[in-house]
């Protein structure tokens, strides 16, 4: 099972790479496999500009591996991803398709930010310094007006205090939004969030969670993973419901939360708010 | 039973030429063994199959076998491939990819060390592998393989003493020369065991303060 006989160029859009409007990442059929298991199904799917698309579904259902799949931190077997109009991965090579290098790959999801649930934050550098490292080394700035965006950013994330400490003296709520201001820094056309607030106690989710907002009020388009229902409901424009690896329902966030239409989104949606209301007395 | 401290009188000159040639080899073998470990352990990470199989290998028939073989094979048995080179630059290569095979495996195990989401995080962000290595993955690593390095650092100093048997002219052959023209044993042995045990005590305690020193949490 070679990866060029699967992916065989014969789908329609080939030579037309911004068929289907201005969207910011475009996935058709896509199919991801370990081993055996097939994690993602026939996906399709498109974000569009400034759009925010809440991703939502039970553990397993392939969220997260789909937000690596955008960015290409997993490998997709089956199917093509698009940024911005451009093929990511791969490349056409007389009728077929073949591993693209490492350098075009960069460059395709040059425009991509990406939070993840652990943070991934930088030990050994304070926050400024996580936050500047890519603009020094990869848009080659000087120090200081690496610095000054810098400071700016985390200044806009509610930072400013903290921009020399390390992250071992920032609590999660404030990693997180180090992270986020590291990749807002890079100033990418779409962030994706990967369950950005699961690892935060209750109190430290609605710091990161206002954060998000405010990019979302500012028109960043995003894709979010998440399980705070709450945020989808209130801030996403659309909401996909996934589980095994396939798309289950999609729909404006109204559609999803108040008429749910597929029996298994309901069932999710019931355990959800039976376990977020039974506080006890 | 006497000791003839009169023995180091005599033989004092002859035994320091020979510590000083066991420092000078042991430092540029240590050199060159840190160099192409972390080359390798540098090519070993890269997603290169051929590479990584290459340096495979090279790390497990040079720490699968006798460093007294090797030594053998080059010295006594170059000369049948075409290879023909003095004791001193044998020994000092010979030791050097000696323990380059076992520092390539410490700095492995450092390298790997590093959280794969930091690594993740970096690429996303648009680091190249480069940067990735030296502002990501060295600074943390640095602290963690210090004591593995110096650990290989004493394993090398000791396996020096080898060399004397094809001819190099360090401490341990110096000794051996003041045993044959002497007869008296315990008297240049004693003091063999003393200038090894000065020289690894003082790495040892160099390593200690250069772990002290980088200690940033």
């Amino acid at each position: 099972m070679t990866k060029t006989a699967n992916m065989a160029a014969t789908d329609s859009e080939a030579g037309d790479p911004l068929v289907g409007g201005d969207s910011v990442i475009r996935i058709e059929c896509l199919h991801k496999f370990f081993g055996d298991n097939e994690v993602l199904c026939d996906i399709n799917m498109q974000v569009k500009q400034k759009e925010v698309l809440c991703v939502i579904g039970p553990s397993g259902s392939g969220k997260s591996t789909l937000l690596r799949c955008i960015v290409f931190l997993e490998e997709y077997d089956r199917g093509r991803i698009y940024i911005e109009g451009k093929l990511l991965g791969f490349r056409e090579a007389g009728g077929r398709l073949v591993r693209d290098s490492e350098r075009n790959v960069s460059r395709c999801r040059r425009n991509v930010g990406m939070v993840f649930q652990q943070f991934n934050l930088w030990p050994h550098m304070t926050a400024l310094g996580n936050v500047t490292e890519a603009l020094v080394g990869v848009k080659r700035m000087p120090r200081a007006a690496a610095n000054e965006i810098g400071s700016a950013v985390l200044t806009k994330v509610g930072l400013a205090d903290k921009l020399d400490a390390y992250p071992s003296r920032l609590s999660g709520g404030q990693q997180q939004r180090v992270a986020i201001a590291r990749a807002l820094a890079m100033e990418p056309h779409v962030m994706l969030f990967d369950e950005p607030t699961s690892a935060l106690d209750p109190e430290l989710v609605g710091e990161v969670l206002q954060v998000m907002k405010q990019l979302a009020n500012e028109g960043m388009t995003m894709v979010v993973v998440t399980h705070e229902m709450g945020f989808a409901a209130e801030v996403a424009d659309r909401v996909i419901f996934m589980d095994f690896g396939q798309i289950v329902e999609e729909g404006t966030a109204a559609d999803i939360f108040r008429v749910a239409q597929s029996s298994r989104l309901k069932q999710f949606l019931d355990t959800w708010r039976a376990r977020n209301t039974n506080l006890p007395e | 039973m006497s000791f003839d401290f009169n023995l180091y009188v005599q033989y004092g000159p002859t035994l320091m030429a020979g510590l000083g040639f066991t420092v000078y080899v042991c430092a540029l073998a240590a050199l060159i063994g840190i160099v192409v470990g972390m080359v390798v352990a540098i090519l070993q990470g890269l997603p290169v199959p051929p590479l990584r199989w290459v340096c495979r290998g090279y790390i497990e028939v040079i720490r699968g076998t006798p460093i007294l073989v090797q030594l053998f094979i080059i010295y006594y048995g170059g000369p049948s491939f075409g290879l023909v080179l003095d004791a001193e630059t044998v020994g000092i290569w010979g030791l050097g990819i000696y323990c380059g095979a076992y520092f390539a495996e410490v700095f492995r195990a450092g390298f790997e060390s590093v959280p794969k989401g930091q690594t993740e995080a970096a690429r996303l962000v648009g680091l190249s592998s480069a940067r990735i290595i030296f502002r990501i993955k060295l600074p943390q690593m640095l602290i963690l393989i210090i004591p593995p390095s110096i650990n290989t650092l004493i394993m090398t100093i000791k396996e020096s003493a080898i060399l004397s048997i094809i001819t190099v002219p360090e401490i341990t052959k110096m000794t051996i020369q003041m045993v044959n023209e002497t007869y008296a044993v315990f008297e240049p042995y004693i003091a063999l065991a003393f200038l090894y045990w000065v020289i690894i005590e003082i790495v040892s305690r160099v390593g200690r303060a250069v772990e002290a020193r980088i200690s940033y949490l």
